[in-house]
């Protein structure tokens, strides 16, 4: 059973339906119990990493998940999910995230030529820079969806998939059971939906 | 490289997919799942659907339907028609909505913007604007065109980025329905730093082509007809336009 972490963050619906669509059990839940139990947690989010991050810890769910990370169970961050298992983030002064990943969350405006349009947002082809589990349904240059205005830094031994936007933009990470996607795979098509299964097949 | 999208747009009225359709194979071409799935198949970047129900009834057969379509399609999905207060917002987007068009709405009540961007992020609001010339000037017509409101349409659209819109779909009036490709001159008129969707003119795949090498500033192109009448296929287009050195998706 997968537990999706619910902590008031962002739209759910489409992350619920692509599991469901791949026939694999998930639930919502902010219980530190179903998490426990879970095989595997997905953290989602959308929006400010200094509101969410803050959300985390005033529910104690921050501790419940770096708990099941040190434990080995396989857990996979979405888009602001991802960057929360950074360090930290600049994002409207300094913020502590999760700190499961080495690394640090930066943003956009002033680190990337001017020019490009911020927040990244569409389609960007997925350049693998190391073989992971995770990948293991995808091919090199597979397209998958973006939006987001930040991006992890620092953080080259995580790095599994840059994508290139001004520079060379972190899309998929992992440490040893701990994965994230900077891209939305509910909502990159089929490709994002192989990058689901790949992670409910994880075993560490 | 981030791609360029392509996208279609759908009509709902009650719930079903009004204007007819040629697809190969499909028997219900009102359906909005079996069209959405379609159009993903072929590999459509998003799309859009636009209600045109008026009745309180129509409303909720919307949401169902777009609720079915999100259950099975897991591309951007992006909701406009009838969008006057956050409640709209809310009813969309717990439905499986991604993004949230805005239009005359917006032209009523400005602030829905921000309070909208403030509550659900800026890339889930998209500021539509159709727009019209007027002795040489682009003005913004409400109501699905049929109201020329007098506001300056470069006024108004930074005006909708400043507040908050993370998307702007510009739809020409002018071109809109003929046929003759993008309106390359109006799009050259608006320089934002947020993604750009043309809407309007499109009549064959060339039109996508000259929109995309013509005006850089263009992230997407959005039709409706072409592609319901089968006019263009979505996969042909993208084939085209990769072989024309324009980045796209490719399924």
């Amino acid at each position: 059973m997968t537990a999706i972490v619910d902590y008031g963050v962002g739209n759910l619906f489409s992350l619920i339906s692509s599991l469901r669509y791949l026939k694999q059990d998930a639930v919502l839940t902010s219980e530190e119990e179903v998490i426990n139990a879970a095989d595997r947690v997905i953290l989602p989010g959308v929006g400010a990493f200094g509101d969410a991050a803050e959300k985390l810890r005033e529910s104690g769910l921050d501790a419940v998940i770096r708990k099941q990370a040190f434990a080995g169970k396989p857990l996979l961050g979405i888009c602001l999910g991802m960057q929360l298992l950074f360090e930290k983030s600049c994002e409207f002064g300094e913020h502590q995230g999760l700190g499961l990943l080495k690394g640090s969350i930066i943003p956009m405006q002033g680190t990337i030529p001017k020019g490009l349009k911020i927040p990244q947002m569409g389609w960007n082809a997925l350049q693998i820079r190391r073989p992971h589990p995770l990948l293991q349904h995808i091919r090199e240059g597979d397209c998958v969806y973006f939006v987001h205005s930040f991006y992890a830094s620092d953080c080259e031994e995580s790095i599994l998939a840059v994508c290139e936007y001004g520079t060379a933009v972190p899309a998929a990470v992992a440490g040893e059971n701990v994965m994230g996607c900077q891209f939305h795979p509910e909502k990159s098509g089929k490709v994002g939906l192989s990058i689901l299964k790949a992670f409910c097949e994880v075993t560490i | 490289m981030l791609t360029k999208r392509i996208i279609p747009c759908l009509d709902v009225r009650n719930g079903r997919v009004v204007k007819g359709t040629n697809f190969e194979g499909l028997q219900d071409v009102s359906d909005p799942v079996a069209l959405a799935s379609c159009y993903s198949e072929e590999g459509a970047d998003e799309l859009v659907f636009y209600d045109i129900t008026a009745s309180a009834e129509g409303r909720r057969l919307f949401t169902d339907c777009l609720r079915a379509v999100a259950e099975q399609i897991f591309i951007p999905l992006t909701v406009g028609g009838g969008i006057n207060s956050l409640e709209d917002f809310d009813r969309v987007l717990k439905c499986g909505a991604d993004k949230v068009s805005v239009n005359s709405g917006a032209i009523r009540t400005p602030a829905l913007i921000e309070e909208a961007a403030k509550k659900y992020g800026s890339q889930c609001v998209v500021l539509s604007v159709d727009v019209k010339r007027v002795d040489g000037e682009f003005r913004v017509f409400s109501h699905g065109g049929r109201i020329n409101t007098g506001m300056d349409a470069v006024r108004w659209i930074q005006e909708g980025v400043e507040r908050g819109a993370g998307e702007i779909v510009l739809n020409s009036i002018d071109t809109d329905g003929v046929k003759q490709g993008f309106d390359l001159e109006m799009l050259r008129a608006f320089d934002l730093n947020v993604p750009i969707v043309a809407s309007g003119g499109a009549g064959c795949m060339e039109d996508f082509l000259t929109l995309f090498r013509e005006v850089p500033g263009a992230d997407a192109g959005l039709a409706a007809s072409i592609f319901h009448f089968g006019e263009v296929k979505i996969r042909d287009l993208k084939e085209m336009l990769a072989e024309n050195g324009i980045p796209v998706r490719r399924v």
